[in-house]
């Protein structure tokens, strides 16, 4: 009998839609796969049985009714806890928000929900997003499916375990500097970072603004793309979204599975090509480009200079929005409460309340934010920072003036021993090296797994102009189909 | 702590220049809030008017009201500002449990509107007081400290909160600083803010209603000798009337000349108004300056108005209330000098209300001016919060015209209005005030007099028609008042002819 867990979504769509499955089965397998591999994985911070097996089941009536579904009907998927979900417990990994159940849905959540996903629970992460190891949630980390002594990147390691690790066969990231894709290249998954505003940030718990950007998880392109097509496109509520349509990125997908990439011009960047990246990654980046080529891909180098600059100034930006974002926490209206014993005043309260709430790595953004935008400081830091943001989108302007796609290494190591990087925040930054640019720049970018480093995954990130998302789908499902299929150990 | 001189007033301007300054803040009447759908009307139960957005809910976004730009918009092409082709939203983050986000959406360097002017009749003078900015933010909500000795946050037991204002669209309208209004300055402060009421009223994008909060405004006041530079300046709030604005500047004018006086320097810092004593006590301290740390609010757009869009706005800019008044002055036949006393009562939008219903300008200014004014002075309070409408008015009129109730009556139909017995109509009814118009009762009541008073009834029948007024007066005694004079003595004649 095959098993559920390993198909991919695209065939368990198929399955449902020929009734060769239910949807209870389906769930009802991954229900059961967590609670076999949770105890060495611990991607989920809250596994919602009861309310999978109910939306399964309205899927499954549904479909008896001749109700016409969707492709993802009653495909179970995972949410990064830092999306909002109606009556389920939504944390961000943080402690300030335990036991917190949101009164409404997240517009990508209500999308989800009408097109039939069926949620299995929310997925572990760095608190607030803020972190590349998910070694900074508040409820401890998780584990690498590949190896459990090693990290599953961040901030949505829990996202790409579950992934990984058979557990849903989709899941929901959200990618500010790079944690949905860096968590995918060190999982040996597919983790695709739509345009800024080609994803509705409504629900989504702010930590950059001007950064975030949820997007889909999978273990192949197809599906990355099946699950962007669905949360993708304008929604009201979010002032920054982009009101046009998601580019076709099924199609591409679908189209790059063919493996043709005659016409496609690949950038390399010339910053990029492999500096400061360990030699087995560097490797398997070269290999993955000549892999490209092979299929037809031309090649051109890039250059963009401003990119050293990317990792400094987003760490002004994302702290400088987090220290404003993160102000609502204050046990006044919501989540945790402290010192509310008739001793303290309100504004200690508020102080005891953080004091507690936060973790290390949000205090140490917040202070970084907040001198950051203080008067005297502005111009220097925020000011200039944003000054970065703009030469650093002119150099991808100029780029995509040569070049369809750029390619990267998603992230400079594979998935690093846990504990390794913790005491040095710098070390832990520079995973994101390579990912941030993107960020800065508003443009879409996936990584895609690019073979092994001494047996760890590697990615290949493809970047792509903003709102041609589908351009980095086509490229990323050509490799797909060149390179043979990643399968993690067994748990 | 050194004695303090006290100076008087007069002394104080005598001695020292003041410059003022005032910001404004209006909330607009739009259907909905700010940077959500959720309603704006005033007094409802707490916390019944929010949701996600303006609750600060961790996820929520914020969607910018077209209606409160525009509005925003139009109200500086009142105040003949540039409007901004391009402008952006910033945060100002500061803590208070008032503020859902503890940040406030606001503007910090890149204002809707800016550098225009308000031209402000002072006594027959034109004064121009020049606009620095006008900007759009979200209120705040409402917070209630229960416990402690002065109801602020600080020693409070419980701290109360209601939401229902946070959110709503709120312009701040921001004077450059005004010098060289010397003993005048309180009357100037007023008559600005007067004019910058009737000018939104007029825009009809907000009620302007001080006494609820729809519009509030934070004096600054500083003093300097002459020819020295300007002095240090203190913020007054809790400014809730226009009289209060009068009242606030003057007291702070007086406290700062005695401690400067005195050889003390001022602190900057914001001061609250106190209604009942008319004088001002320190609040924060503006010292150690928060820092707002504002930047451009990352998850709203920029906004940029269409040219063609403000010139259509601009065209269609109904008659401001300076024009307006310059006209109905002309149609009314007011003098100058009537016309000023009519505008310092605060009683022209009465008085045109009032005529408006049907009443003729003077004896609508005899209403407002007389008999309501002297009751609004007495009970220290506006004109336009005595409850008396200009319907009702107008409908008091009415009678005297129709000879229902004479004047004498009026005043007592006005008094039974005032304590909410209804309608002038009703008013009589219910009073039984109705004059006394039956011939042939008031015919017998003419007899009876007659009859009793023999010795004035031959003066009259001798042709001293003087002497009637007695016979008069009888009558009226008799009836209660509720005749009326002129056809009583007509009778009385008529009998005795």
């Amino acid at each position: 009998m095959t098993d559920v867990t390993k198909l991919t979504a695209a065939e368990l769509g198929r399955k449902l839609a020929a009734k060769e499955l239910s949807a209870v089965e389906v769930a009802t397998a991954h229900l059961d796969r967590i609670d076999a591999v949770e105890g060495k994985v611990h991607a989920f911070l809250h596994v919602d049985r009861d309310g999978a097996l109910k939306a399964a089941k309205d899927v499954d009536d549904a479909r008896a009714k001749g109700e016409t579904t969707g492709p993802l009907a009653g495909v179970p998927i995972a949410v990064k806890d830092v999306i909002t979900t109606k009556g389920v417990p939504t944390t961000a990994g943080s402690k300030i928000l335990e036991g917190w159940r949101p009164p409404y849905d997240a517009t990508i959540m209500t999308r989800m929900r009408e097109a039939g996903l069926v949620m299995l629970g929310k997925t572990n992460m760095d608190e607030f997003a803020m972190g590349s190891s998910t070694e900074y949630s508040a409820y401890g980390p998780t584990y690498n499916p590949w190896d459990t002594t090693r990290i599953p990147g961040g901030s949505g390691g829990g996202s790409a375990a579950a992934v990984a690790a058979y557990e849903a066969p989709l899941a929901i990231g959200t990618d500010t500097g790079g944690s949905i894709r860096q968590p995918a290249a060190v999982t040996g998954t597919v983790g695709a970072k739509p345009t800024y505003g080609g994803t509705s940030r409504y629900g989504l718990v702010a930590f950059s603004s001007s950064l975030d950007t949820p997007g889909p998880c999978a273990r192949t392109v197809e599906d990355a793309a099946l699950l962007h097509a669905i949360i993708g496109g304008h929604d009201p509520r979010d002032s920054t979204s982009i009101p046009q349509p998601v580019p076709d990125v099924v199609a591409a997908a679908r189209l790059g599975a063919t493996g043709d990439l005659s016409g496609v011009r690949l950038g390399l960047v010339k910053e990029f090509a492999g500096d400061g990246a360990e030699p087995g990654v560097a490797a398997a980046y070269r290999e993955s480009v000549d892999a490209l080529v092979k299929l037809g891909a031309e090649v051109v180098e890039v250059s963009c200079p401003s990119f050293k600059f990317a990792l400094p100034a987003y760490y002004l930006i994302a702290p400088s929005e987090c220290s404003s974002n993160l102000a609502r926490f204050d046990g006044v209206r919501f989540g945790l409460r402290s010192g509310d014993d008739g001793k303290h005043s309100l504004e200690e309260v508020m102080q005891l309340t953080r004091e507690e709430g936060f973790g290390a790595e949000v205090k140490r953004r917040i202070i970084l934010g907040t001198y950051a935008l203080s008067a005297g400081y502005y111009d220097a830091y925020y000011g200039q920072a944003q000054k970065v943001r703009t030469l650093i989108s002119r150099d991808f302007a100029q780029a995509f003036e040569k070049a369809d796609v750029l390619v990267a290494p998603t992230t400079p190591f594979v998935a690093f021993p846990l504990g390794s990087r913790t005491s040095d925040p710098y070390q832990m930054y520079l995973a994101d090296l390579y990912t941030i640019p993107s960020n800065l720049y508003g443009g879409p970018a996936i990584s895609v797994p690019a073979g092994l480093s001494e047996g760890l995954p590697v990615g290949l990130q493809i970047m792509a102009p903003t709102m041609a998302d589908d351009r980095m789908y086509r490229v990323a499902a050509a490799l797909e189909s060149a390179l043979p299929p990643l399968t993690p150990p067994a748990l | 702590m050194s004695t303090v001189t006290q100076l008087s007033y007069d002394e104080a301007v005598a001695r020292f220049e003041p410059v003022i300054g005032l910001e404004t803040h209006v909330e607009l009447g739009t259907n909905t809030k700010m940077f959500c759908g959720c309603p704006t009307e005033f007094g409802a139960e707490p916390n019944t008017q929010v949701c996600p957005v303006c609750l600060g809910l961790p996820g929520a976004l914020p969607v910018a009201n077209r209606a409160a730009i525009e509005a925003t918009i139009r109200i500086g092409l009142a105040l003949n500002c540039s409007i901004a082709p391009w402008g952006r939203f910033a945060r100002k983050n500061y803590f208070y449990p008032d503020m859902p986000k503890n940040f406030q959406i606001s503007q910090y360097d890149e204002p809707l509107c800016v550098d225009g002017y308000l031209d402000v009749d002072v006594d027959g003078e034109l004064v121009r007081i020049g606009i620095e900015r006008v900007h759009l933010e979200e209120d705040t909500g409402k917070s209630l400290h229960v416990g402690g000795s002065t109801g602020r946050i600080h020693g409070a037991t419980e701290s109360l909160v209601d939401y229902n204002r946070a959110g709503i669209p709120l312009v701040e309208i921001v004077t450059k600083p005004v010098p060289g209004t010397g003993a005048r300055a309180p009357q100037i402060a007023k008559a600005y803010v007067t004019e910058l009421r009737d000018v939104i009223r007029s825009l009809g994008v907000s009620d302007v209603r001080m006494e609820q909060g729809s519009m509030r405004c934070d004096v600054n006041t500083s003093l300097n000798r002459p020819g020295a530079e300007w002095g240090t300046r203190t913020e007054t709030k809790n400014v809730n009337s226009l009289r209060s604005v009068e009242r606030a500047v003057r007291s702070e004018i007086i406290r700062q000349s005695g401690v400067l006086e005195s050889g003390g320097t001022i602190t900057q810092e914001t001061r609250h108004f106190h209604e009942t004593t008319g004088d001002t006590t320190s609040g924060r301290s503006k010292e150690t300056a928060t820092d707002y740390r504002y930047f451009p609010e990352p998850d709203l757009v920029p906004l940029a108005p269409a040219a063609e869009w403000i010139a259509e706005l601009k065209a269609a800019l109904p008659e401001l209330p300076r024009v307006r008044r310059q006209r109905q002055q002309a149609d009314w036949g007011f003098s100058d000098l009537d016309m000023q006393s009519v505008l310092n009562a605060g009683a022209w939008e009465l008085i045109e209300a009032t005529v408006a219903a049907g009443t003729t300008a003077a004896a609508a200014r005899k209403w407002w001016l007389g008999e309501l004014a002297r009751h609004a002075n007495e009970t220290d309070t506006e004109l336009d919060a005595l409850g008396v409408s200009p319907q009702a008015v107008a409908e008091l009129q009415g009678l005297v015209d129709a000879g229902k109730i004479n004047d004498k009556l009026a005043r007592v139909v006005l008094e039974g209005v005032i304590a909410g017995e209804g309608t002038p109509a009703e008013v009589v009814t219910a009073r039984g005030l109705e004059v006394v118009s039956d011939e042939g009762a008031l015919t017998k009541a003419v007899d009876e007099a007659i009859a009793a008073n023999p010795d004035i009834a031959a003066k009259v029948r001798d042709g001293k028609v003087a002497a009637a007024g007695a016979l008069v007066g009888a009558v009226m005694k008799a009836t209660g008042g509720k005749a009326d004079a002129k056809t009583v003595r007509e009778l009385v004649i008529a009998r005795l002819s």
